[in-house]
């Protein structure tokens, strides 16, 4: 009875406690999701207004167009290029600053800095390194008589240079925060266990594969989920670096600059934009339930 | 340590050249960076590697001609909107998920939930539209109010409010202490810690924010710090220590938040990844 009346009770407190919260995330989430699938199969003027079903068929449609097609495999390529590389590097930093040693904490500020910065401000370092006449790799003759592709065209104007040259910006920028998790993650690896590992016999490589990554498998594993998913969303680099170009091969658009880029094919057609962002949001969560399957298996959650 | 065997000089002599090294290639861009900053135009394409000038004039113009001080002026007003408001409704749905009891309360806690799992660049297409029909494009409202409520804060708060033994919650209500006095003598003392790696990470996000100020900003006086830059590098090219200038001055605000916060990043952070 008490218990019944209190649910009752309770209800205008609850109301207002939670009703903010939930008006924004309806209005900022979830119908924007809802109104993407309804819009995905719309065709709107170039204001976004006046918009007309033209049927689902537009979601398969943009699914066997080249340009979708294109910036899927760019994304897959920028992935594999910034999380393997930005991992390794994480791990190995962090194997490195992993000892109690005199001016440590120096080296481990360094090697945390890059969180510091954000998308354009990494960006705008690593344009002003690379640009073909104001940059800095350019300007130093001996370097670019090595590689003269460093002046022409330039490593963010050459189809075959562009996507790696984004990449290692943004493994640059990535590698504070892949460092600070990993670091957090040996250091929870208790000492007795590499001690026991040591009197076994085991040397120092052994040590690391058998001890020490089993036992940070899970700081692994959600490093790899989040510098994949930011892989996946990546944006700001493409904006500021290439502008998804260079054209026509278009070799930095990936699935995000082709929603929303300002030099994408479809940037004035709200109904393809849609599509293209639902289809990204299934991609998306296809990828998290495939990662933590496939490394579920594998990762040592200690007991 | 006490376990190494080889000569213990040689090893960390090996282990601090490569630590230098490291460190060094980790630095390069700042170095180049903060040089290119203190040159005069006609210096910065000789020798870029070299400090081979120095002026302030360059920082001083980024912030008044490159208008850094309103971009961060913007910036700094926006992130501090969203932090505020987002750590008060996580507070509040964080306490009623955990303390009240209401219908529906399952089904309005799936709701939450379901929003965790929709990322931010598949609703942007239609919250543009969204917020250009409310007016609010080029405007304070449109920068924040998309973010003024978050599930994460209210599942990390909530997580900690769940430590609080029910029997705890009774005994006060015995003792005549109303929700609002438990908020404020239990509740909230006990979430301190969390609040501040949670406000750190908003401020953080929505400081750094860069693809929604570029959808909704048209109009130059409403640029952020982001956006701002991008306007900078694609206005002044051929400025490229004007361009450097403005990196530093919007790099320096975050870098003095996180040595600050330091505490506070690394315990959020690593709050999801190592217990698993």
């Amino acid at each position: 009875m008490a218990i019944k009346s209190r649910r009752l009770r309770e209800i205008p407190l609850a109301f207002a406690m939670l009703g903010p919260s939930l008006l924004v995330l309806l209005t900022f989430v979830l119908y924007p999701l809802g109104k993407a699938v309804w819009l995905g199969q719309q065709t709107c003027d170039v204001q976004g207004k006046n918009c007309k079903s033209v049927g689902w068929g537009q979601y398969t449609n943009v699914i066997k167009s080249d340009q979708f097609q294109h910036a899927l495999w760019v994304t897959v390529k920028f992935a594999m290029i910034t999380v393997p590389i930005g991992l390794v590097l994480g791990v190995g930093l962090a194997v490195l600053a992993d000892k109690q040693l005199r001016g440590m904490r120096f080296f481990r500020t360094i090697f945390s800095s890059t969180i510091a910065t954000s998308v354009a401000v990494a960006s705008l370092m690593w344009l002003f390194l690379l640009q073909p006449s104001v940059g800095v790799l350019a300007n130093l003759s001996w370097l670019h008589n090595i590689f003269p592709v460093i002046k022409e065209p330039g490593l963010l104007n050459d189809s075959g240079t562009a996507l790696w040259s984004v990449g290692i910006s943004s493994i640059w920028a990535n590698l504070g925060f892949t460092f600070i998790l990993v670091t957090a993650g040996l250091q929870s690896v208790p000492k007795e266990m590499h001690e026991s590992a040591y009197v076994d016999g085991a040397g120092g490589w052994m040590r690391f594969t058998n001890v020490t990554l089993p036992l940070i498998s899970p700081t692994l594993l959600f490093t790899t989920v989040v510098l994949t998913s930011r892989a996946f969303q990546a944006y700001g680099e493409m904006d500021l670096l290439t502008n998804g170009g260079p054209i026509p091969q278009d070799s930095t658009t990936t699935v995000t600059y082709l929603i929303y880029g300002s030099s994408s094919i479809i940037k004035n057609n709200d109904g393809l934009q849609a599509a293209v962002a639902v289809l990204l949001f299934v991609i998306l969560l296809a990828l998290s339930a495939l990662q933590f399957r496939g490394f579920g298996k594998r990762v040592h959650y200690g007991s | 340590m006490a376990l190494d065997t080889a000569p213990k000089g040689w090893r960390s002599f090996a282990r601090y050249s490569m630590l230098t090294i490291v460190a060094l290639f980790i630095l390069f861009p700042v170095y180049t960076t903060v040089i290119a900053a203190l040159k005069p135009g006609n210096k910065v394409l000789d020798n870029p590697l070299l400090p081979n000038a120095f002026t302030l004039d360059v920082l001083k113009n980024a912030w008044t001609e490159g208008r850094l001080g309103r971009y961060l002026m913007n910036t700094t007003v926006v992130a501090l909107i969203i932090t505020s408001v987002q750590l008060v409704t996580s507070i509040a749905s964080a306490y009623a998920f955990s303390f009240l009891k209401f219908p529906l309360k399952r089904l309005v806690f799936g709701i939450f939930l379901s929003t965790l799992l929709v990322p931010l660049e598949v609703t942007l297409v239609i919250n543009r539209r969204t917020i250009d029909s409310l007016g609010w494009l080029n405007s304070f409202q449109g920068l924040t109010v998309p973010f003024i409520a978050t599930a994460f804060g209210t599942f990390l708060l909530r997580q900690v409010f769940m430590q609080i033994p029910p029997d705890l919650r009774e005994a006060a209500q015995m003792d005549g202490l109303g929700h609002w006095g438990f908020m404020k003598e239990v509740a909230i003392p006990l979430v301190r810690p969390t609040l501040g790696a949670l406000g750190l990470f908003s401020f953080l996000a929505s400081w750094n924010q860069y693809l929604w100020p570029s959808l909704i900003t048209t109009e130059d006086d409403m640029n952020t710090v982001q956006t701002g830059l991008r306007h900078l590098a694609s206005s002044d090219l051929d400025k490229p220590n004007l361009i450097m200038a403005g990196t530093i001055i919007a790099a320096v605000p975050i870098l003095i938040v996180l040595v600050v916060f330091q505490k506070q990043l690394v315990r959020g952070l690593t709050a999801g990844a190592v217990k698993g």
